[in-house]
C-alpha cells in the first residue's frame, strides 16, 4: 500500500495550509468592523456598557487577539464551528444538514463533464484541425465563457417555462410525500437542470486537456507499436492512449474542486436548492460571519478530501508513481 | 514584434477576438455620447420589448430603465473591472512568484504555503467573504476580485524564475555586482513577463464572470450599471420578458470570449512551434 502511504503523506503536508487559511479566516474576522456583542447589542436594542462587558466576557472576546485565536483553533478540533445567529442552531448542524445536496451536485456534475469532456476530447483529437474538432473547440470556448448563471437562466426559460420538460427549481416537489424509487426519480428529475449547467461550463476546461494530451500521447512510441501490432484504432485509444491519457484530468478534478464549489454557489442560487452554497449567499446577505466562515472551512476540508482521493487514483492509473518513491 | 503581429493576424480566431474586443471597447468609449443621460434613471415606461420603441433598441427593464444605456455603460464597468482587478492580481502575483522562485529555501517554501492556502479555498466563497466583512462598493469588489486571483500568476512567474535564475545572464549581472533586486526586476522579469502576459487574459476573464456572479447576486455595487445586476434585476420577470436577462448575458459571454481568443491568439503567435498540440 505504497501509495497510500505517499497520499496520506500528502494528506499531512496540507495541514500547514489548513493553519494558514483559518489563521487568515480570523485575521479576516478581527478587521470586520463590530463584533458579534456589538450585533447582539443592536438587536437587542442597545444596552449599557456594563452589560456589553458582560456580554464580551461570556463570548471570550475580552482576552488579546492571540488567545482568542488559541482558543478558535482548539474549539475547531472539536469540530465546534460556533452558534449560527440566523438559524438558531449550531453552525456544524446547519451545514451538515445542507452538505448532501451540494455534494450529490458537484459529483454528478463533476461525472457528466468530466465523460462528456473525455468523449468530446478523443474525438476532437483525431479529427485534429477537421470540421469536428473546429466545431467542438469552438463550442468549447463559448461554454467557457458563458457566465454559468446566465446558462441557468436560460435553461429554465426554454426547458421549464416554453417547453414545460423540466422543473424551474427546488430539490424536490414539496409536500408530494414520495418515498423510495419515486422520490429519487422525482430529485433526479429536478436537479437535470443544476447539473447539466454546472457541468456544461468546466466542460469546456476537460475537454481542452483531454484533446491536447491525446495528441502528445498519440505521437509516443508505445502507441506506434501497438499500431504496428495490428491493433485497431478503437482498441488503441481505449486500452492503450486513454489510460495514460487521463492523467492530466485527473490532476484537473483536484485543481478545480474550489472552482467547481465556488461555481455551485450560484447555480444553487439560480435553481432555489438547498445546499451549502445557497446557505453561503444566505449568510453573506445576513452577515451572519460565523456560518460563512464555518462553511469556507468546511469547503477547505473538502477541497483537501478531493485532492486526497485524486492521489490515491493516479496511483491506480500510473503504478510508476507508487513504484518511484 | 512585426513578426508577432504577423503571426497574430493570420489567426483567423485571434482575430475574430481581436475585432470583437476593439468593437466592445469602442461601445464603452462611446456610451456617453449614444447616452447622455444616468443609465440608472427613469427612461420610459417599464418592460417594453426590444424595438417595440423605436427610441429603446434593447427595450426596459422593470424598473424603466433602457437597456440599451445599461448595456453599453456596462461595457465600461466590465472593462474596469477586470482591467483593474488583472493589474492587481498579476501585481501580487509577479512579487510573490519572483521573490519564491528568485530566492527559493525557506522564502519560497512560506510563500508557497500561502499560495497554496489561498488555492485550496474556493475562490467565489472567498470573494463572498471579502465582501461581507468590506462590504460592496465597487472599488472594494475590484480589490476583491484581484486579491482572489493571484495564486496561478504568482506560480507560473516563480516557474519562469526557476528556468532563468541560474543562467549566464544572471550570473554576469551578479559578478557585475548587481544588487538583488535591480537582478529581480529590471534583469529577469522581463524575461519572464511574455508567459504571465498572456496569462493575464486568462484572469481577466475569470475576473469578469466573477464580478457578473456577484452582481447577479446582488451582492456587488448596485449604483452602477454592471450587466449582472441587470441579469439579477431580469430574474423576476423571467417568465414572460426574458429578454431583460438574455441581453446582457449575452454581452458578458461575448466579452469573455473576446479576452480569451485575444489570449490564446498571443499564446499561439508567441510559441508557433506549440501550435498543432495546445491551442
Amino acid at each position: 500500500m505504497n501509495i497510500l502511504l505517499l497520499a496520506l503523506r500528502r494528506l499531512a503536508a496540507s495541514l500547514p495550509t489548513l493553519l494558514i487559511i483559518l489563521a487568515g479566516l480570523f485575521l479576516l474576522l478581527q478587521l470586520a468592523p463590530g463584533d458579534t456583542v456589538d450585533a447582539l447589542m443592536a438587536q437587542i436594542g442597545g444596552g449599557d456598557p456594563a452589560t456589553a462587558k458582560e456580554l464580551r466576557h461570556y463570548y471570550g472576546l475580552d482576552i488579546s487577539a492571540l488567545s482568542q485565536l488559541a482558543r478558535y483553533f482548539l474549539r475547531l478540533i472539536e469540530f465546534d464551528l460556533g452558534q449560527s445567529a440566523i438559524y438558531g442552531k449550531p453552525v456544524a448542524s446547519v451545514i451538515a444538514e445542507r452538505l448532501p445536496v451540494t455534494l450529490l451536485l458537484m459529483s454528478t456534475s463533476l461525472c457528466l463533464a468530466f465523460a462528456g469532456g473525455t468523449a468530446l476530447g478523443i474525438l476532437a483529437a483525431r479529427n485534429i484541425d477537421r470540421w469536428p474538432d473546429t466545431l467542438i473547440s469552438t463550442v468549447g470556448l463559448i461554454f467557457y465563457s458563458t457566465p454559468s448563471f446566465w446558462f441557468g437562466l436560460m435553461g429554465i426559460v426554454l426547458f421549464a417555462i416554453t417547453f414545460g420538460w423540466l422543473p424551474a427549481g427546488g430539490f424536490e416537489e414539496v409536500g408530494s410525500g414520495l418515498t423510495g424509487l419515486a422520490r429519487v426519480i422525482d430529485i433526479a428529475h429536478h436537479l437535470v437542470l443544476p447539473v447539466v449547467t454546472l457541468a456544461l461550463i468546466f466542460l469546456a476546461t476537460y475537454l481542452r486537456i483531454m484533446r491536447a494530451s491525446m495528441l502528445e500521447v498519440r505521437g509516443l512510441d508505445f502507441v506506434r507499436t501497438a499500431r504496428a501490432k495490428g491493433l485497431g484504432e478503437t482498441a488503441i485509444v481505449i486500452r492503450h492512449a486513454l489510460r495514460n491519457a487521463l492523467l492530466p484530468m485527473v490532476t484537473l478534478v483536484g485543481l478545480q474542486a474550489g472552482t467547481m464549489l465556488g461555481g455551485s454557489v450560484v447555480v444553487e442560487s439560480v435553481f432555489a436548492l438547498p445546499g451549502l452554497g445557497r446557505l453561503a449567499y444566505e449568510s453573506v446577505v445576513q452577515r451572519d460571519l460565523n456560518t460563512l466562515l464555518g462553511i469556507v472551512f468546511v469547503s477547505a476540508l473538502l477541497v483537501i478530501a478531493v485532492n486526497f482521493i485524486v492521489d490515491l487514483v493516479y496511483g491506480q492509473l500510473d503504478p510508476r508513481i507508487a513504484a518511484g518513491r | 514584434m512585426g513578426k508577432l503581429l504577423r503571426r497574430y493576424l493570420q489567426n483567423p480566431a485571434a482575430l475574430l477576438g481581436g475585432v470583437l474586443l476593439l468593437v466592445i471597447i469602442a461601445v464603452a468609449l462611446i456610451a456617453p455620447l449614444v447616452f447622455p443621460r444616468d443609465p440608472l434613471s427613469l427612461a420610459g415606461r417599464p418592460l417594453q420589448w426590444p424595438m417595440a420603441n423605436p427610441h429603446f433598441w434593447f427595450g426596459t427593464d422593470a424598473s424603466g430603465r433602457d437597456i440599451a444605456a445599461q448595456i453599453f455603460y456596462g461595457a465600461r464597468v466590465s472593462l474596469l473591472i477586470g482591467l483593474v482587478a488583472t493589474s492587481i492580481a498579476i501585481a501580487i502575483g509577479i512579487v510573490i512568484g519572483a521573490l519564491a522562485g528568485f530566492y527559493g529555501g525557506y522564502v519560497d517554501e512560506a510563500l508557497m504555503r500561502v499560495t497554496e492556502a489561498f488555492q485550496t479555498l474556493p475562490n467565489f466563497l472567498l470573494l463572498l467573504v471579502l465582501v461581507a466583512v468590506f462590504g460592496s462598493d465597487i472599488t472594494t469588489v475590484t480589490i476583491a476580485i484581484g486579491f482572489v486571483s493571484w495564486p496561478a500568476p504568482a506560480r507560473l512567474t516563480r516557474a519562469e524564475f526557476l528556468t532563468l535564475r541560474n543562467r549566464e545572464f544572471v550570473q554576469a549581472c551578479r559578478v557585475l555586482g548587481m544588487g538583488d533586486r535591480q537582478i529581480i526586476f529590471r534583469e529577469i522579469l522581463p524575461n519572464a513577463l511574455p508567459p504571465v502576459i498572456v496569462y493575464a487574459s486568462v484572469v481577466m476573464a475569470v475576473a469578469i464572470l466573477l464580478e457578473s456572479a456577484l452582481a447577479f447576486l446582488n451582492l456587488s455595487d448596485p449604483n452602477v450599471a454592471s450587466w449582472g445586476n441587470l441579469i439579477g434585476s431580469g430574474r423576476g420577470v423571467l417568465r414572460t420578458q426574458w429578454y431583460v436577462s438574455a441581453i446582457p448575458g449575452f454581452a458578458i459571454l461575448m466579452t469573455v470570449l473576446a479576452v480569451s481568443l485575444v489570449g490564446q491568439g498571443l499564446n499561439d503567435a508567441l510559441n508557433p512551434r506549440l501550435r498543432r498540440t495546445i491551442t
